[in-house]
Parts: structure tokens; C-alpha cells; sequence
């Protein structure tokens, strides 16, 4: 039994607009900066046409955008923001704030490179350097899986066991300035799925008053953040039952890893966001000329799903990791280290290899894919193993 | 107000399972169990015998730490003197005010 839902034709930004809309916030800070200012401002179109009474704050920052939310949902209501690359940078500070003190934010990320030089298109840059902030980060391979995510992101966010804020990121320009045909619900129907936000402790119970932002001195501070680490650990349960929810909802059905012909492959490679599309069409052409190769998309990055994906990639003779960003000085770029991190603990020994492409909206291909996946078994039997390879980058 | 009877407990459980979720205090009007005296590394002592009342000590003191019964001084709250040594700078009485290393909980 599927909900009322209609095939409409959004960019990735409207669809993400629609989603914020749809999820009835009480509080949305916005700040535009490129590729994310369609989304907000589009998100501005329903309050000034009354289709939302969402208090919309401009404010004049996005350090500032942070903050409101996180003043805002401290008071007890349903609080979100968005925002891209050099933004969410300036949101740093706020960002860890929002995680350390539970406050269930969602924010959409409209990923792209942060400069220096300048470039307004996509790469994981700005996602990458949130990623141990303690938000959970789930990418969008498309406008609706962008929707979708960003719909669940509340109740996840919001459940009484998680209590932690969510940024659901979308490939800057690749999927929130494309035009796409997907499937949307009506708003009752969001209403009733993302239900109201009842908090056990806000600002604003003056029956129970309470404070946020204390001084925590090194007597508790480090039971504080254990406290998150359980949560975050934690988190996967709830975030199963309510992608579970989702797909008896709308049929859509979506885990922390999302496998592409994985059940045989002999080699994998791993992706993260829009160039998944693109990958798949690459693991088709792959298997036509003989091989064996699959695709595993990482649909949920923080918790970083590392059993799910050791146990998806230890039966595979090699693993190629592409990374949309650098992780300059570390060995390998962010999701590498992590698969490798994952498959190191399972004591799973995968020759492994990773790819750095599509920086600044460079351009990834099908054939570079196939480039990267018919050769990932010689690469990875003889290949210098620690050097991170690039994929698209003139020589 | 430094009776400590009406201001709530605050003290947890220390450990991470029981402490309140994210650092944030469940209860209000807490600011009074916070005694600030805590920070002290030296104190003012006060010998009654030598002190004239001028009450300078009391004007100058950031703290309201001076303890005053009408227009007499008649003690220090140790529960928020964090020991700045103000009081015993401004102090033109001799003998009446003068700064001991704290050693410990006070007598």
C-alpha cells in the first residue's frame, strides 16, 4: 500500500525545497550561496505565497544561519537550514554546537569545492570536512533519493533515541540544477509521516526549566561526548525501522549501502553521491566485455557503515575507492581511509586502491569508470598501492 | 542566598549513562548552587577586633562577598570570594583585612 504520490519534473533544489516545505519547520534560517541558493530561495517563494508559515530568517551569514537554528531548536521546534561549500565551512563552529548539544536540525548540503581557487561546482569538499562533526550525513545520488532523504532526515533527527542534527547532501549543480522526473507525496501525507516534534527538554517549557550551553569542565566533559558517540553508534537501529517506514509509505526502499551487482563481483568499486548513476551505467558496460565488477554505494557516510561495507567488499580481489576530494597529507582520500578502516577491522585483507576525480565539477564519466573498473585487478595485484591515483586529471 | 538551602542539587552521577543528555542542565535556578568560591587559591581573613567599618572593602568587593548586617561589616561569604585580594587592597585599617594562602574547605 503505497501513499498518494505524483511524477512531477524538479531540479534537485526544488525538490529539495519541496521536501522542507512539505516537512513543516516552524524555523528555517537561509543564507544563499551558490549552488545551494535555488533551494532557499525557492523555499522563499512558499512563505511569501503563503504556502508555508515557516518563520524564514535571513540572516547575514551563514555562521549566523547555524546559530539561529540551533537557538531555535533548543527552544523545542522543528528547525532547518541549507547551504554549500565555503557556508557550511563558516558553519564549523555552530556545527559542532548543534551535534553537542542534541538538537535535532536537518540541513540540506548542496556539495561543492571549497577554494581556494574559487569554483562554485560540485566536489565533497565542504561534506568531507563536516564529517566528524557529529551530524549524520547521508548522499543523495539524485533529486529523489534528495527528497527522499531529506524527509526521513527529520524523523530520524528528531526520534527520541537519536537526538542528533542530520545533513542530507545533493551533488552541487550535477543534481540540484538538473531537471528530474520523480515521484513526490502530497502534503498530508509528509505531514502525517514526519508527525510533530514533541521535545522531552526545551528552552521554552517554563513548567521545566532548563539550560543549554553550560560550562562543562573536565569533571563530565568526556562523559558529554560519550554520551554522543552512543548515539550516533546507536543510530543505525533507528535510522532501519524508519527507512523501513518510508518504503511501506512510498515503496522506496533505502539502506546505508545501496549494492550494484555486488553478489558475484570479483572486484568492487566504491562511490559515493551522483557519480553512483554513472557508475552503475559503467559496472553494465563492465560486465558486457567480462568483468566481474560491482558497485557499492555509500548511501549513509556518518555513522560510516563499516560492517555493512566490510562484509559487502571482503569477498572482492580488489576495491577501488572513489573520492570526490582531497584528504591532502593523509594517505588516502576520506572514503578510502574509511573502507580501508572497515575492512582493517574486520580483518578483511582486500588489495585496495583509491581515485581522486571530479574536483570542482570536473566532469566524471562512464568510460572513466570503465576505465577504473577494467583495470582494477591488474592495478590492484601490481600497482603502487599507497599512492592515490586521479582519474580525469591532465597530465 | 549563602545558606545553600534552597538551591538545587548539583551534582550528577558521573557516569555517561546518567548524565544529562548533551551538557544541558534539566533544572533551573542553578546559578545559586554554583558557590564561585571554589576557584580560590588564597582568601581574605578578617580580624573584627581591628576593623573601623568604613565598609571600602564592601564597594569595592566584585562579588557582593562582604557579608553586611545593617551598616556593619560582619564577616566574608567564602562561598563567593574568589580570592582577588580587592577587598584587602582597599582596606586603609590596619590589621583588619589581610590575604592567607587557602588551603582547603572552609572553616
Amino acid at each position: 500500500m503505497t501513499a498518494q504520490s505524483e511524477r512531477v519534473a524538479l531540479t534537485g533544489n526544488e525538490a529539495g525545497a519541496l521536501a522542507m516545505r512539505q516537512s513543516r519547520p516552524d524555523v528555517v534560517a537561509g543564507y544563499p550561496i551558490t549552488p545551494q541558493t535555488e533551494l532557499m530561495q525557492q523555499f522563499a517563494q512558499y512563505v511569501a505565497d503563503g504556502a508555508s508559515d515557516t518563520e524564514l530568517i535571513l540572516v547575514e551569514s551563514e555562521h549566523s544561519a547555524m546559530s539561529a537554528v540551533v537557538g531555535a531548536a533548543a527552544t523545542g521546534v522543528r528547525a532547518m537550514t541549507a547551504t554549500s561549500a565555503n557556508g557550511l565551512a563558516f558553519m564549523w563552529e555552530m556545527l559542532f554546537i548543534a551535534a553537542g548539544y542534541r538538537l535535532p536540525i536537518v540541513m540540506q548540503l548542496v556539495s561543492r569545492s571549497l577554494g581556494g581557487p574559487l569554483n562554485i561546482h560540485c566536489d565533497h569538499s565542504d561534506a568531507m570536512g563536516a564529517r566528524e562533526t557529529g551530524w549524520l550525513q547521508f548522499f543523495a545520488e539524485n533529486a529523489q533519493e534528495a527528497y527522499d532523504n531529506a524527509l526521513m532526515a527529520v524523523r530520524i533527527a528528531e526520534h527520541p533515541e537519536v537526538l542528533l542534527p542530520v545533513m542530507t547532501v545533493q551533488d552541487g549543480f550535477i543534481t540540484s540544477h538538473t531537471t528530474q522526473v520523480l515521484e513526490t507525496l502530497d502534503d498530508e501525507t509528509v505531514s502525517a509521516f514526519v508527525g510533530t516534534y514533541r521535545p522531552t527538554d526545551s528552552l521554552s517549557n517554563l513548567a521545566k526549566p532548563m539550560t543549554y550551553g553550560a560550562i562543562v569542565l573536565p569533571d563530565y566533559y568526556m562523559e558529554v561526548k560519550r554520551q554522543q558517540v552512543e548515539a550516533m553508534d546507536e543510530a543505525p537501529r533507528i535510522v532501519a525501522l524508519i527507512e523501513e517506514e518510508y518504503a511501506d509509505l512510498t515503496g522506496r526502499r533505502y539502506e546505508s549501502l545501496d549494492p550494484y551487482r555486488m553478489d558475484d563481483a570479483e572486484s568492487a568499486i566504491v562511490v559515493l553521491g551522483s557519480a553512483a548513476g554513472t557508475g552503475k551505467d559503467a559496472v553494465d558496460l563492465l560486465r558486457e566485455q567480462g568483468h566481474a565488477v560491482g558497485l557499492l554505494k555509500v548511501r549513509r557516510f556518518r555513522p560510516f557503515p563499516a560492517e555493512e561495507v566490510a562484509q559487502a567488499l571482503s569477498h572482492c580481489s580488489a576495491v577501488g575507492v572513489l573520492d570526490r576530494s582531497l584528504a591532502l597529507g593523509a594517505p588516502w582520500g576520506p572514503l578510502a581511509s574509511d573502507v580501508a578502516s572497515s575492512l582493517m577491522r574486520a580483518r578483511a585483507n582486500v588489495p585496495m586502491l583509491n581515485y581522486v576525480y571530479g574536483l570542482g565539477g570536473r566532469d566524471i564519466t562512464v568510460s572513466d569508470i570503465v576505465g577504473v573498473g577494467s583495470g582494477l585487478m591488474q592495478d590492484a595485484s601490481d600497482g603502487p598501492k599507497a599512492a592515490v591515483r586521479y582519474v580525469g586529471v591532465h597530465e | 542566598m549563602t545558606d545553600g538551602k534552597s538551591t538545587p542539587q548539583l551534582e550528577w552521577e558521573r557516569s555517561w549513562q546518567k548524565l544529562p543528555r548533551g551538557g544541558s542542565i534539566p533544572v533551573g535556578g542553578t546559578s545559586r548552587a554554583y558557590l564561585t568560591g571554589g576557584w580560590r587559591s588564597s582568601k581574605p581573613v578578617w580580624d573584627a577586633s581591628a576593623c573601623s567599618h568604613c565598609l571600602l572593602c564592601w564597594v569595592y568587593c566584585p562579588d557582593s562577598a562582604i557579608l553586611l548586617d545593617g551598616v556593619k561589616m560582619v564577616g566574608i561569604s567564602y562561598d563567593y570570594c574568589k580570592g582577588c585580594g580587592v577587598c584587602v587592597h582597599e582596606c586603609p585599617t590596619e590589621g583588619a583585612l589581610a590575604m592567607v594562602q587557602d588551603d582547603g574547605p572552609d572553616a
